[in-house]
């Protein structure tokens, strides 16, 4: 079976020089920052791939490349058999672009303030062309809003007058409207309460079951994503260290940084229990080290780690980018 | 005798339509060298606790009745003068921002030497010596050299252990912390709440620890209270609180947090919201969302209960029974 959304050496480089005139008269030099530098996986259908790693290690600049808000610098996207970054520039594209759409972090900064639930959740219904009767329009809304757990009679209303969880749904309802095959989910969980979470991890989870959707989740919380995800891709400083089943990965973690932020997560039920503090700091990404991005900070790390920079390679159907795994140290 | 002792604080907003009571009736204690867990959702007061604590309330919130006791004596009703002295000297604060909680204007070493000085008689070069190596303690390496730098020029982690060294300056004996490690990634986290373990054992500071992190209060605190909609619905020991919640509100609250070690294919969820300040429903507060909810729930206001190792604020437990 082929993968609905495949990504193959996705890879986007951002220019952050300063200004030319700095640089022709201060000697400034280019500057640029690898934020995803050369991403390869694949996603089937009905499945949930997540992404994990820490701030500034390129998760969400993925998921903007997914859904064609990102031009790549390198590499490509396939969706559904289609090269999608070359079908997003064509007119036919916006058939593609229903067909993937995104769910933002921030309920209170993605969704309009000054519109009513019905235009928001309305607006790809209209853009896309895909409903332009009134009435209909209407009936449609009110269906989506009662999928996602919320009343049709909300749509009158502004998403001020909606606590956090709730907006969520708003724009989860606003992402089912052009009937999506592929979600990107950044981060949709962590702006919530834990109780709420709950009840936004259950109905993507709901809707996931009742419309086979695939999910790209991304999230820096590890229990989240054991609880969602199938497969499970750990980021580090723009590249992927590990891919692997989300049981393989999480009962025997192969690479040490994927090892580090297991450690890292706090025991709900052994209380009093310390955990064993990692060293170190995520390096500038504008100024990496040689060899394994990872090298600074890894116990196993050699002198080969420290020259030669690691592929990710399939050891019986998990993907480790690490040459102690390579060479069975560890 | 208990080092903070907090007595039916009541904490409230007087506004064009009314006053809200955002604290209502919120009574613990902390001993010396404990730390003290606060959690709860959004909106529930947590900071607010810890803000009348510090006395840094925003107006137009005032403390409406209740006291707050240092060492037994009163601080809730001090002139602002005589606060500032005991904010610092005797309470630190340690806020969830570390890039707001410094100016960005000055190095951080003229910002502890500025600390140090106002609270303790030193001259100029014992205060600096003394931020090298409130800074070393922190385990922030070259502490020499990075005295002299800028906040921008520290990362997130680094510049969270010197928001810490700020708050420990003057050998205060209790520390507030609120969600110190919220905007930190799991990995420098761990180092940020080891740090603050260790540093509270070997000087023997208390701590009130406020975080929605479940997960970072059990690993730290000794005892916890949750609190709901402005009251405490539970406090005890922190294994007790995890293991054997005896309010309904903390067992489902434990439940929604995706576990680790248990495969789930749903997590447990609390329908519906925390109510608003202007719309707590008559009884316990909790009652519409509760399922074990009885008649008297809806009517008469629960205050805590002896439940187990815990107190619950529940009426379930008024005959000693468990949940």
């Amino acid at each position: 079976m082929t993968a609905l959304v495949q990504a193959t050496d996705l890879a986007k480089t951002f220019d952050v020089s300063a200004p030319w005139l700095n640089r022709v008269l201060e000697g400034k030099p280019r500057q640029l920052l690898h934020a995803v530098d050369g991403v390869s996986f694949e996603i089937e259908k009905g499945k949930t791939l997540a992404l994990v790693g820490e701030s500034g290690c390129g998760k969400s600049t993925v998921a903007r490349l997914l859904v064609g808000l990102y031009e790549p610098t390198r590499g490509g996207l396939t969706f559904d058999n289609q090269d999608a970054h070359a079908a997003f520039k064509t007119p036919e594209g916006r058939v593609l672009r229903r067909r993937i759409q995104m769910i933002f972090q921030d309920p209170y900064a993605s969704l309009n303030p000054r519109w009513i639930v019905e235009d928001i959740v309305g607006e790809p219904l209209k853009e896309h062309g895909i409903i332009t009767d009134k009435a209909q329009l209407k009936a449609r809304v009110g269906e989506l809003l009662v999928s996602v757990g919320l009343s049709a009679l909300d749509m009158v209303k502004y998403p001020h007058q909606f606590s956090g969880g709730q907006r969520q749904r708003i724009s989860i309802a606003r992402a089912l409207a052009t009937e999506p095959e592929f979600l990107v989910c950044d981060e949709p969980t962590s702006a919530l309460d834990v109780s709420v979470q709950a009840q936004v991890l259950n109905i993507m989870k709901d809707l996931q079951r009742d419309r086979g959707l695939t999910y790209l989740f991304i999230s820096h919380n590890l229990a989240v994503v054991r609880h969602v995800s199938d497969d499970v891709g750990v980021m580090y400083l723009g590249r992927l260290v590990e891919l692997a089943p989300k049981h393989a990965l999480f009962a025997n973690p192969r690479h040490p940084y994927t090892r580090m932020l297991l450690d890292a997560i706090p025991k709900m039920h052994d209380t009093g229990k310390a955990r064993t503090p990692v060293q170190g700091e995520v390096p500038n990404p504008l100024n990496p080290p040689s060899g394994c991005a990872f090298n600074p900070r890894c116990p196993h790390a050699t002198e080969r780690c420290r020259v030669e920079r690691p592929q990710l390679k399939d050891f019986g159907g998990v993907r480790v980018a690490c040459h102690a795994v390579e060479e069975g140290v560890i | 005798m208990s080092l903070l002792q907090v007595n039916n604080l009541v904490v409230e907003f007087p506004n064009r339509r009314g006053t809200l009571r955002a604290l209502d009736d919120i009574s613990f204690a902390i001993a010396p060298g404990e730390i003290l867990g606060v959690v709860g959702e959004s909106g529930a007061g947590k900071s607010l606790t810890g803000a009348s604590i510090v006395g840094l309330l925003e107006p137009p919130g005032r403390v409406a009745s209740g006291q707050i006791l240092l060492e037994g004596r009163r601080i809730d009703n001090l002139p602002y003068e005589e606060m500032r002295h005991i904010r610092g000297r005797q309470i630190g604060a340690i806020f969830q921002d570390p890039l707001t909680s410094l100016n960005p204007l000055y190095t951080i070493g003229r910002q502890l030497i500025e600390t140090i000085q106002t609270h303790l008689p030193v001259n100029a070069s014992e205060a600096r010596k003394r931020a090298i190596s409130l800074l070393e303690d922190t385990g922030i390496p070259a502490a020499a050299e990075r005295i002299e730098h800028y906040p921008h020029q520290f990362s997130g982690g680094m510049r969270q252990r010197v928001v810490i060294a700020l708050a420990l300056a003057a050998e205060p004996k209790l520390i507030v912390a609120d969600e110190p490690t919220t905007a930190l990634d799991v990995s420098i986290q761990a180092q940020i709440i080891t740090l603050l373990q260790r540093i509270c054992k070997d000087r023997g500071a208390a701590v009130m620890l406020i975080t929605h992190d479940m997960g970072v209060i059990a690993e730290t605190c000794d005892r916890v209270a949750v609190m709901y909609a402005g009251r405490i619905a539970e406090i005890g020991p922190v294994h007790e609180v995890i293991n054997k919640a005896a309010h309904p509100y903390t067992a489902g609250l434990m439940a929604a947090i995706p576990d680790m070690s248990i495969d789930r294919e749903r997590l447990n969820q609390i329908d519906g919201a925390m109510p608003r300040l202007n719309a707590i429903p008559p009884g316990c507060a909790y009652n519409p969302r509760c399922p074990k909810a009885f008649d008297r729930c809806s009517k008469e206001r629960p205050d805590l209960l002896a439940a187990g190792a815990t107190r619950a604020a529940c009426w379930l437990h008024e005959a000693g029974g468990s949940v």
